[in-house]
């Protein structure tokens, strides 16, 4: 009786560990590859120091932009997800919900500005990274990337790709509430 | 049609093979154009340089190192790092520049942790669990065969007319 469930327990055993890789490989499946979780949540913002795009004499600092909760959205003319998710972003920033600030990223000013006259300027700053060294301070992988920066100056959430509703809704709306709760 | 002609292998130099060319070009096209130049002021310096540019992801096409990608992004990290390793920073200091701002990911090698040990045991662990059930099985047949072996031999012993032992 022992022996013959040690051999049915033998002859199943493959079954299982097959099983079990399976299992190991199907939860991978509805994963997206290209989000790599930013280290830098929780963290302080990193320094930054950068003209603004409408008035390339004027130097924005992080110090400048401390005492408010805001999003911090990088773009460049040359990203068309940006342009996607454009409508989103201006919808967000009119709502009153949220400041949302514009870091232009490895961008030709004048393609900027362009772009902007052509699809509307929803921010209320844009700080320009010609040489991408502050994004790549930030992390920055791709555009669009968004961060939500608290008054404190610490990264509270990375949104990397396009801000769908579904992101405002589920991501966005709760942190600003968790925000505002702070203030 | 011109079967014979195509039969015969033509003996004509590699020179004038131009779809051999081709492919050549085409192995070789994207190594070369990842290809920036910095210099260094000594060989250890240019050394430390390569080694961390293939030791780092991209972070864009992320099946390949920083070296070897033509990504704007790798092209800037690659920047960084050449400029780190002329002021004099170690493979560590590099390292850490960057696991502070993309995390782990950066690095093709996890570091050994408490929440990667699994992965760095793990294979050992089944090499050793797939020997320790080899020899098992090579022990188990080799004792079935030497029975079997001793069953056949011990016939023509005992019975008068030989048998013919099975091969």
């Amino acid at each position: 009786m022992k022996k013959s469930t040690s051999t049915w327990l033998k002859a199943i055993l493959p079954l299982i560990i097959f099983i079990g890789f399976v299992a190991l490989l199907m939860s991978g499946i509805g994963k997206n590859p290209r989000l790599i979780p930013s280290p830098l949540i929780g963290k302080p913002a990193p320094d930054f120091a950068l003209p603004s795009l409408h008035d390339p004499k004027r130097i924005i600092r992080k110090q400048d932009l401390l005492g408010q909760y805001y999003l911090l959205n990088v773009w460049g003319s040359w990203c068309p997800s940006c342009r996607v998710e454009h409508p989103m972003v201006s919808q967000l920033a009119s709502s009153g919900l949220i400041p949302v600030y514009g870091l232009n990223w490895k961008d030709e000013p004048e393609n900027a500005k362009a772009w902007l006259q052509q699809f509307g300027d929803p921010y209320a700053d844009i700080l320009v990274d010609y040489e991408g060294r502050t994004a790549i301070d930030f992390g920055v992988y791709g555009a669009p990337e968004s961060f939500i920066i608290d008054k404190k100056g610490i990264i509270r959430h990375k949104v990397v790709g396009e801000i769908t509703p579904q992101v405002v809704q589920n991501e966005l709306i709760p942190l600003i509430r968790i925000l505002d709760a702070e203030s | 049609m011109k079967t014979q002609l195509r039969k015969k292998p033509a003996a004509r130099p590699f020179f004038q093979y131009p779809r051999k060319w081709l492919l050549a070009a085409l192995l070789f096209s994207q190594t070369l154009l990842a290809i920036d130049v910095y210099q260094f002021d000594t060989p250890q310096q240019e050394a430390l340089y390569r080694h961390l540019t293939e030791e780092l992801r991209c972070l864009v096409c992320q099946n390949q190192n920083i070296a070897d990608s033509d990504a704007d992004l790798a092209k800037d990290l690659r920047q960084e790092v050449a400029q780190f390793v002329k002021q004099g920073k170690t493979q560590e200091e590099i390292i850490d520049y960057l696991v502070q701002r993309y995390g782990d990911f950066v690095r093709y090698s996890p570091p050994v942790r408490i929440d990667t040990i699994v992965l760095w045991t793990l294979p050992f662990a089944v090499l050793l669990f797939g020997g320790w059930g080899l020899i098992r099985t090579i022990k188990a047949n080799n004792q079935t065969n030497a029975a079997a072996i001793a069953k056949t031999h011990s016939q023509p012993t005992s019975a008068d007319s030989p048998t013919e032992p099975d091969s």
